[in-house]
């Protein structure tokens, strides 16, 4: 039988005829007894539970561990394997470690339940974990703290200084696999046998799919593992593509982006970010620092939500996407791989290999807007984005995508289609915002009413006009306030 | 305090009351040492009990098939409303909380029956197998139903003071408006969770977390028919507690006191956060109309205030809550001819519960926006018809519950903060501000906090301590309060260390339990460490003057000469470290443990009448925000807040400034940012905090200046004349509610007064901007 085997504050633990949906933090408190990681929420939303997890990247020589903060009650055990983890219990084993001394010293915990996560997360930005080198309000906005008001908290993160992560490349090595894992588990509750599948290459992902073409594919789990423990959904059968380092990579090539399906957030933020500014904030917003530490943006498009903040964005830059089926492979744009509301262009079998996304065009605006009730770490109530390309005062181009306003994220065709050809002014403005009526109709839910939806998106194409009239004028509140 | 094996050393510099000491958990806060119930090594044989909940808002249950639940893998035992001993009540007044529902169900998530299984899984996929049958009755969900449907708790209430109708008839001026106010889910990062160890002869031992142990102690013993003595609750710490865990923590206690009983094991209760959020109750929404009298100088001439809230499906505590809402509709204004009418609605909704401010918050959140359509509707600075409007001045001191204000420093707050944070200067900074951009507007607003100091249910205010000193000379303290991130274990500690003028350390504070300290209240209404500070210290007095007497005679001085000093007792000559102190008292047959209690003086009340003394004293502050708003999205941002804070003489300012810009936070989320939807049949639709959002470490605005104010002592002797700061802090938040109205009005220059409802969530505040923006139209 396989097991699952991982470096636990530098120690290796054995996870046998482990549940593969059990989640990291059930396995920390329930099976190891390591309780000073909490659950607040069990969906990744409040950072109770966040630990490090550390794993080797590159090859040979080259390969050294990249730290991350995630959320522990979102990430199952199996995805673990050959990694690192640190918990709050791996810290100050002697002596209060210098985050937990500053915690203390600027009475930054009260009731103290989120304390261990959010030590957890400064524990990050000190040994320069991925996502981690950001302002404070960027590294904690995954972490809920509801006694403090988050002063204190800041202010002991302000005297953290950096210091070198352990180094346990060498531990890593040795738990390195040079097979696919795979796991069988007989679920007593649900009565069926998991498996699990963790192959090593693209080729052997194609193999296990096409032969299991019923399995549920396994990214960064930020959505996945809801299903587990919000939905309870008994999965049978899981394919983990995390540890295909193939899909892994981002790539240049003809004059665009190919972004492998298992690439996470936090690693194409800063080559997004640099060709599409707007897009890179948008995505500092995007989840949290744990979410963007695990997701991937191939799962946040395989998944078809409408609410996904990439798709309108991705759409409006003119991204396509690698479709891959054994080793058949066709490129779609990305705009058609959504056709209603739970559906997608995707044959059984079939999985997204990468994402391509073009450089940004000359003379383009490129602007995405994201409206949540919260600024950070909410999920949008519209996301508009306008990718629009005048020359000579003549709009010539014109793709402008939303989330949040149908069943799928969708381009507005008759917006764009008012503004091709016209002049960049205030009429045309409004002959757009008007076409727009006619390309949604938004619905009313817990985040926002049909009424508001309709009007923002109008309201995000006069602001992404205004800023270009008015480039002296103040036309967003202001992101990250603490350092 | 300190860990088993601190050693006992006193600190070189003596810290006891009035300096700023770290939690007295910090430590084990940050390294995850610190155990909560869920922490608790899991005992062998351990049942995990998950309650089946209604799907339905207000049905008759025509039938229950739980065959399929029994049968279903790892289940022990599936338990209903027929398997209740004793009384199947888990309410705090008047018996009107099931622990399962019997017959009826009045809400969606209400408790049906307990399905006990060796894993939580196990239980939770049993329960979904049930088979209920319901026949729908007429529900009413939201406040405008139930008033439609007359349904409510009680009869509504008046509170009133002079003859408000002839007032208003009478006035210069009058306006009318309504707006309304939305809930706010408490969300402690610590869910609700009981883990409860049967013992023998049926009694039961269990871990709460919960804000009143007794009341969880007393419910359970109905339940299973027990004397009291029979229950034992301990609480060691709470992840946070916020109202949120006063009487909401006894549903998972007798249930799994109850699994624990009948099964013979251990038994734990812990629903996940979606469950906790469906299952619980929250801070009660308002509709608030109200009609009010002014002359042109915005001074108040007369008003009539309707409030009207939801309680949802049971009593709860909502009586004294929608009470506590009338004895803040005042807030810090004199009103000269005043009418209050209260209703408190019944809905087929959670019953909704005690949060921080207890109903004040809403009562304080009405008379703030009069002032603001006061002095929109006067043409006048809303900080200047405040300041008009204060207590203050021959015959101007007279609460419309009859009580005289004897403490009031709300003019000194109000003028020292708008002062310290530029108010005049920033006021006509932003109108240029707003003058010059299109897109985004800011405000500014300046506004007071005070807050009445007891429970308004008299017999409530009174407190009990255990205090043991050892022969070695260290110190365990006991007391009724429990711990829930408030810091109230280490502020009693510094009291019990001044008290011996030993170091904190000495002091080691131990969980809350019923058969230490018995019959307490809950830990609530800002209440802890005034009652149970001072509870503690009569414990503390008791043994020192046994002290006294004792080291006076063995070391041959005065009583008068005896004195505990930070170098030890003085007797005469003598310098006797602390710790052969008590050896020497021990060997002497000097007790050395005392129980304390403590009631607090002076009040009284008349519910009947709505007229009495119901507060010791007040609490005061004043905040000043600064906000700024995008009218195109309604996106807003809290840039900047100066806070003034009276704390009296601050037992730990380092503990009550956490408390304060903590409560200033969570009231900015309630007023903001947290909207709790129930869709048109009942469900919760924000159970989660993907739906749910509590502010997050951005939302803290850029800059927060926050003082204590220095000044601060309280006129009336409590402990150390300090005053209870846990829940004043929250109402300075309105202050945010305040500036956003100001910059949603300037869109139309201030010429008419916003429709702005609470939470203002992005959508509110856009849809505020455009209905200003076609109301002045011309």
């Amino acid at each position: 039988m396989a097991s699952v085997r991982f470096l636990l504050n530098g120690e290796v633990v054995e996870a046998k005829d482990v549940d593969p949906t059990r989640t990291l933090l059930e396995h920390l408190r329930g099976d190891l007894r390591r309780t000073g990681t909490k659950e607040g929420c069990a969906e990744g939303d409040c950072g109770s539970c966040t630990v490090l997890v550390g794993e080797l990247e590159g090859e040979g020589p080259n390969s050294k561990v990249a730290w991350r903060a995630v959320n522990s009650c979102i990430q199952f055990v199996p995805m673990l394997d050959g990694k690192a983890v640190i918990s709050v219990e791996g810290l100050g084993k002697d002596e209060p470690h210098p985050v937990q001394a500053a915690m203390v010293e600027h009475h930054g915990s009260q009731c103290g339940f989120c304390t261990p996560g959010i030590v957890m997360s400064l524990y990050g930005r000190a040994v320069a974990a991925k996502g981690a080198d950001a302002p404070v309000d960027e590294v904690l906005a995954g972490n809920l703290c509801r006694c403090t008001g988050y002063g204190p908290i800041i202010a002991a993160a302000e005297t953290i200084q950096p210091e070198a992560a352990p180094d346990v490349a060498r531990e890593l090595a040795d738990l390195r696999r040079d097979q696919a894992l795979a796991l069988d588990y007989a679920d007593p509750i649900a009565g069926l046998t998991r498996r699990w599948f963790a192959p090593l290459s693209v080729d052997e992902l194609a193999a296990t799919y096409a032969a299991h073409p019923d399995a549920v594919i396994v990214a960064g789990a930020t959505d996945i593992g809801l299903w587990v423990t919000k939905l309870r959904k008994p999965l049978k059968t899981l394919i983990d593509i995390g540890r295909v380092d193939a899909l892994k990579t981002i790539a240049r090539e003809d004059g665009r982006l190919r972004i492998g399906a298992g690439v996470r957030y936090v690693d194409a933020l800063e080559m997004l970010s640099e060709r599409y500014p707007d897009l890179g904030a948008m995505m500092r917003r995007l989840g949290s620092t744990q979410v963007r530490n695990s997701g991937t943006i191939g799962g946040n498009i395989a998944n078809g939500s409408p609410i996904g903040d990439m798709p309108p964005a991705l759409i409006a830059a003119g991204a396509s996407l690698v479709l891959r089926r054994w080793n058949e492979r066709r490129t779609i744009p990305l705009e058609d791989f959504f056709i209603a509301y739970g559906k997608q262009d995707r044959v059984p079998g079939e999985f997204v290999e990468a994402v391509l996304v073009p450089e940004p065009a000359p003379n383009a605006l490129f602007k995405v807007f994201k409206l949540s009730k919260r600024f950070d770490q909410d999920i949008s109530a519209v996301c508009g984005a306008f990718n629009i390309r005048i020359v000579d005062e003549v709009v010539t181009e014109a793709r402008i995508a939303y989330g949040g306003m149908a069943g799928t994220p969708k381009r507005a065709t008759a917006c764009e289609e008012a503004l091709v050809g016209q002049l960049w002014n205030r009429t045309t403005i409004h002959a757009a915002v008007e076409a727009l009526a006619g390309d949604f109709t938004p619905l009313t839910d817990a985040r926002a009413s049909a009424a508001y939806r309709a009007m923002t998106a109008g309201n995000m194409l006069r602001k992404v006009f205004i800023e270009s009239a008015r480039p002296d004028l103040e036309t967003r509140v202001p992101e990250a306030a603490h350092g | 305090m300190a860990d088993s094996g601190a050693k006992l050393v006193e600190p070189v510099v003596f810290q006891g009351v009035h300096a700023s000491l770290p939690h007295d958990s910090a430590l084990r806060h940050v390294s995850g040492a610190a155990i909560y119930v869920d922490d608790i090594p899991e005992p062998p044989g351990l049942l995990h009990v998950h309650l089946g909940m209604s799907q339905k808002a207000h049905a008759r249950i025509v039938s229950m098939d739980l065959s399929a639940v029994r049968a279903s893998p790892g289940v022990v035992t599936v338990l209903t409303a027929q398997d209740i001993p004793g009384e199947n009540d888990v309410s705090p007044v008047i018996h009107d909380d099931r622990l399962f529902a019997d017959g009826e169900v009045v809400c969606v998530g209400q408790s049906l029956f307990a399905v006990a299984a060796t894993s939580i899984a196990a239980a939770r996929a049993a329960a979904a197998k049930a088979v209920v049958e319901y026949e729908d009755l007429p529900a009413a969900i939201t406040i405008g139903q139930a008033r439609e449907a007359d349904l409510k708790i009680e009869a509504s209430q008046r509170m009133a003071r002079g003859d408000a109708a002839a007032a208003l008839a009478a006035s210069p001026r009058r306006l009318q408006g309504a707006f309304a106010i939305g809930g706010q889910d408490h969300f402690y990062l610590e869910g609700q969770v009981a883990l409860a160890t049967p013992r023998e002869g049926g009694d039961v031992h269990i871990w709460s977390s919960t804000q009143h142990p007794s009341e969880v102690q007393h419910l359970v013993a109905h339940v299973l028919a027990v004397p009291s003595s029979a229950v034992t609750v301990e609480v060691r710490r709470m992840g946070g507690g916020f109202g949120g865990k006063e009487t909401q923590a006894s549903l998972f206690a007798a249930a799994a006191a109850l699994v624990a009983v009948k099964t013979g094991r251990p038994a734990k209760a812990r629903p996940d956060r979606d469950e906790d959020m469906v299952m619980t109750g929250k801070r009660h929404d308002f509709e608030i109309g109200y009609d009010v009298g002014f002359d042109d100088e915005g001074r108040l001439t007369g008003l009539s205030l309707e409030l009207a809230s939801r309680c949802g499906s049971t009593t709860d505590l909502s009586m004294a809550i929608n009470d506590r809402a009338m004895f803040h509709a005042d807030n810090c204004y004199f009103l000269p001819a005043v009418e209050i009418v209260s209703h408190r609605f019944k809905t087929h909704t959670v019953s909704n519960t005690a949060f921080r401010g207890f109903g004040g918050p809403q009562g304080m959140a009405a008379i703030e926006h009069v002032m603001d359509a006061v002095a929109q509707a006067a043409g006048l600075d809303p900080l200047e018809v405040r300041r008009r409007n204060l207590y203050g001045g021959e015959g101007r001191n007279l609460t419309p519950y009859h009580q005289t204000v004897e403490d009031n420093v709300a003019p000194q707050l109000l003028a020292e903060l708008a002062a310290s944070c530029d108010y005049e200067a920033r006021q006509r900074g932003i109108d240029a501000y707003n003058a010059r951009s299109p897109v985004l507007k800011k405000g500014l607003a300046l506004t007071p906090v005070k807050f009445g100091i007891s429970f308004t249910t008299t017999h409530l205010n009174q407190a009990g301590a255990l205090l043991h000193l050892y022969a070695d000379g260290s110190i365990l303290l006991n007391h009724g309060g429990t711990e829930m991130g408030q810091g109230l274990f280490v502020k009693v500690a510094q009291i019990v260390a001044e008290a011996f003028k030993v170091g904190v350390d000495r002091v080691k504070v131990s969980s809350t339990v019923t058969d230490k300290v018995p019959n307490t209240s809950a830990t609530a209404a800002s209440s802890g460490t005034d009652l149970n500070g001072m509870a503690a210290l009569n414990a503390a007095n008791t043994i020192k003057a046994r002290l006294i007497e004792f080291a006076a005679k063995k070391w041959g001085c005065a009583q008068g000469d005896v004195e505990f000093t930070p170098e030890g007792l003085r007797a005469g000559a003598e310098l006797v470290p602390f710790e052969v102190l008590c050896r020497q008292a021990h060997l002497a047959r000097v007790s050395l443990s005392s129980t304390g209690f403590y009631a607090t003086p002076k009040i009284h009340y008349d519910r009947k009448t709505h007229t009495g003394r119901p507060f010791y004293y007040f609490a005061y502050g004043a905040a000043c925000s600064e906000v700024l708003i995008d009218t195109l999205t309604g996106e807003m941002k809290v840039t900047r807040v100066d806070i003034l804070h009276d704390a009296g003489r601050s037992i730990n300012p380092a503990i009550d400034l956490g408390q304060i810009e903590g409560g200033f936070v969570q009231g900015m989320g309630w007023l903001t940012t947290e909207e709790l939807v129930f869709s048109a049949d009942g469900r919760l639709l924000t159970h989660a905090p993907s739906t749910y959002k509590i502010p997050t470490c951005g939302d803290r605005p850029a800059v927060m200046n926050i003082a204590l104010w220095e000044a601060g002592r309280n006129v009336e002797e409590t402990v150390h004349r300090s005053k209870a700061v846990g829940e004043p802090p929250l109402m300075l938040a309105l202050s945010v509610l305040s500036a956003v109205n100001r910059a949603v009005a300037s869109v139309a220059d201030h010429k008419v007064f916003p429709a702005l409802d609470a939470p203002a969530t992005p959508e509110r505040i856009l849809m505020a901007v455009e209905d200003v923006k076609r109301r002045a139209a011309p």
